[in-house]
């Protein structure tokens, strides 16, 4: 029996306008996100991995229409919510929730913590104040901090510790899909851990289903059950956790993998230096986006597009080396 | 053993905030070889930048204080130098690289003249022989088209680029020591491995030493060939690269290696994190013991009382744990 689909992104595109007013046309686009589609399954952790500007942050806040796509469809639960109005969308806001990556700017200053955790539930439930306050307490202390904290305001706080009222603010409305977007990636090593282990524990208590967005491969892949690698908008490898160690098919991928400095000085292998930079979004190279890059790139490299084709069952690589070598 | 480039004595640094004094860096004293690459590790807050700034004598002054220690730099004391004295050696025989270079270069200059500048301050070149030698250097840190790219201002440069034009500023004057402070953590990391190879290969071909400064295991691993822990303004463990990782001695060492998620090996069992529990202790209340016991999986009553200090261990490898003297108190690591 299939699983169900807790999400499904169907051809997912957004492009910014450049230089654009009220009534001036924008002078160029920028492609942030172009054309993708995935789907996650309840009770899955799937993991968006990208360097800065990939579009990784992008998608994140398109699956929770928290921005609008240029195109593409998305799907929460098998009902499509791409055409919703801000009402009809309300029910599904309490169903997806973030978590950000800055602890000090996504907390108000100005809030108190019991506040700033119930947000959330003033507009979703008919709850009273009493009620929330005991809501906020009961999460408060399941992620780690004291009922009494409830009192303070963020700055009185570590990083840590303000990822943790993050966390309790976006499970306060019981969420089935949680939308991390480089939680941990502000936070010290020590810490990290801390709240990894949090979401873990906290994914099986509360059934949730975590998008878990990071630039930090070796995060990505300790958490995710499926990654998603994207480049310049795209995503350009689809795999389960395994293949990543085993037998990734993206020349991107690869060099993803041996750019990340290993902790053994043992293995010091001189970090593999791919050439070049990132291209700019706003004039993307012809064909493939990454064959400036690529090690590989031969003709059709430059002039076409590779899409998205299955190598092996649950496993896509945009790349034109994997066409037609696989299923 | 190489002679001792660099000999930091018992220093100590104190911010004076209304909260009272923050004990950055806290009685620490270590040396840097000619040529080494000595990795200086740890987390947000331990002190790690306190120190290289002091060495540069870039403590703002108030808040901060300089209040003990000597930093001898080819046996003279830094801290005993004039600004101009200082401004002497600061760009020629130590340069600094930081952690986001779009804030450590001058947006209004042109990179060309950014790099020129220390040869015609230092080394007295004409303006033409700087650049001569500018643009020598920015072919050397691979910026591609270099002679094109003289004018540009940093904005028109990616974060990578702008990182190399930073290496190139601080190699020109052929420093002895190179102190990094981050300098690739603001990076993409396919930018850091071009960047951390080419910081290697230039270590390679110039007699220089380097402090590095950072916050990954991972970088610290593939550069330094000795390492010091810091934890809440101390040094807490200090040993070759390949002993800390084979055989860390103190519990934040091992709380540290544990934590980091690594690539390898995770089958469907998903393997847990090891946390370090709790946080970084407040600055500003002197603790009368060891500044881990809180976080420590091992602590017993003496770590609380008294202050350990950086017991040898072996191999030049030192800790500061009392579990070296008291070693039957060492619980099983789970």
């Amino acid at each position: 029996m299939p699983e169900p689909h807790l999400l499904e992104i169907r051809d997912l595109t957004k492009h910014f306008p450049l230089g654009s007013g009220a009534f001036i046309k924008p002078k160029a686009w920028i492609r942030a996100v172009e054309s993708v589609s995935f789907h996650v399954l309840k009770g899955e952790n799937f993991g968006l991995v990208g360097e800065s500007g990939c579009g990784k942050s992008t998608l994140g806040r398109l699956i929770l229409r928290l921005i609008d796509p240029t195109s593409g469809r998305i799907f929460f639960n098998d009902r499509e919510i791409t055409g919703l109005s801000r009402t009809e969308m309300r029910p599904y806001r309490s169903r997806m929730q973030i978590i950000f990556q800055d602890p000090y700017s996504s907390l108000d200053p100005r809030m108190k913590v019991a506040a700033i955790i119930t947000e959330p539930l003033r507009t979703s439930w008919d709850v009273s104040k009493a009620e929330r306050r005991n809501i906020a307490a009961a999460l408060l202390e399941r992620v780690g901090l004291r009922a009494i904290d409830l009192g303070k305001f963020p700055h009185e706080f570590s990083g840590g510790q303000r990822q943790r009222i993050g966390i309790a603010r976006a499970l306060c409305v019981r969420p089935e899909l949680i939308v991390a977007d480089e939680p941990v990636s502000a936070l010290d090593v020590s810490i990290q851990a801390q709240v990894i282990n949090l979401m873990e524990d906290l994914k099986d208590e509360f059934k949730l289903s975590y998008v878990f967005i990071s630039h930090d491969l070796s995060i990505i892949h300790h958490v995710c059950d499926r990654i998603a690698v994207m480049y310049l908008g795209a995503i350009v490898e689809l795999a389960p956790n395994e293949v990543f160690t085993t037998a990734p098919r993206h020349p991107y991928t690869e060099a993803l993998l041996q750019s990340i400095p290993l902790p053994d000085p043992h293995r010091r292998i001189r970090p593999f230096a791919m050439e070049g930079d990132v291209p700019n979004p706003m004039e993307p190279p012809p064909g493939c986006a990454f064959h400036p890059r690529c090690q590989y790139a031969f003709d059709r490299c430059r002039v076409e597009i590779p899409g998205l084709a299955a190598v092996a069952p649950d496993h896509h690589v945009a790349c034109w080396l994997n066409q037609g070598k696989g299923l | 053993m190489n002679p001792k480039l660099m000999e930091i004595q018992d220093l100590s640094v104190n911010f004076h905030t209304p909260e009272g004094i923050v004990r950055a860096v806290d009685n620490i004293s270590f040396d840097v070889a000619a040529g080494e690459t000595l990795g200086l590790v740890g987390e947000s807050g331990c002190g790690k930048s306190v120190t290289s700034l002091s060495i540069l004598g870039l403590i703002a002054a108030p808040p901060g204080k300089i209040a003990s220690g000597k930093i001898l730099f080819e046996d003279q004391d830094l801290l005993r130098l004039d600004a101009e004295e200082l401004r002497q050696i600061r760009g020629r025989d130590i340069s600094m690289i930081f952690q986001e270079p779009m804030t450590s270069l001058n947006p209004v200059l042109p990179i060309g003249r950014q790099v020129a500048e220390p040869l015609m301050v230092h080394k007295g070149l004409s303006k033409s022989e700087a650049y001569q030698q500018a643009l020598r250097w920015l072919n050397l840190v691979k910026i591609p088209a270099a002679r094109t790219r003289l004018d540009d201002y940093p904005h028109q440069l990616s974060g990578g680029m702008r990182q190399r034009v930073m290496i190139a500023m601080a190699m020109v004057c052929g420093p002895k020591l190179m102190i990094a402070d981050e300098p690739t953590t603001a990076l993409d990391v396919t930018i850091q491995a071009q960047i951390l190879s080419l910081m290697i290969g230039l270590k390679e071909d110039l007699d220089m030493a380097l402090l590095l400064i950072t916050h990954d295991l991972g970088v610290i691993a593939q550069m330094a060939s000795r390492v010091l822990v810091m934890y809440a303004g101390e040094i807490v463990e200090e040993a070759s690269a390949v002993d800390l990782f084979d055989r860390p001695f103190h519990p934040y060492t091992r709380g540290l290696h544990k934590s980091i998620p690594r690539l390898h090996a995770r089958g469907k069992s998903r393997r847990r994190l090891n946390e370090i529990s709790g946080t970084v202790p407040l600055l500003t209340t002197p603790i009368p013991g060891c500044k881990f016991a809180d976080r420590c999986p091992h602590v017993f009553e003496h770590c609380r009382e008294h202050r350990p200090e950086l017991f040898p261990i072996d191999d030049g490898q030192r800790a500061r744990c009392w579990l070296k003297k008291f070693p039957e108190q060492r619980k099983s690591d789970a």
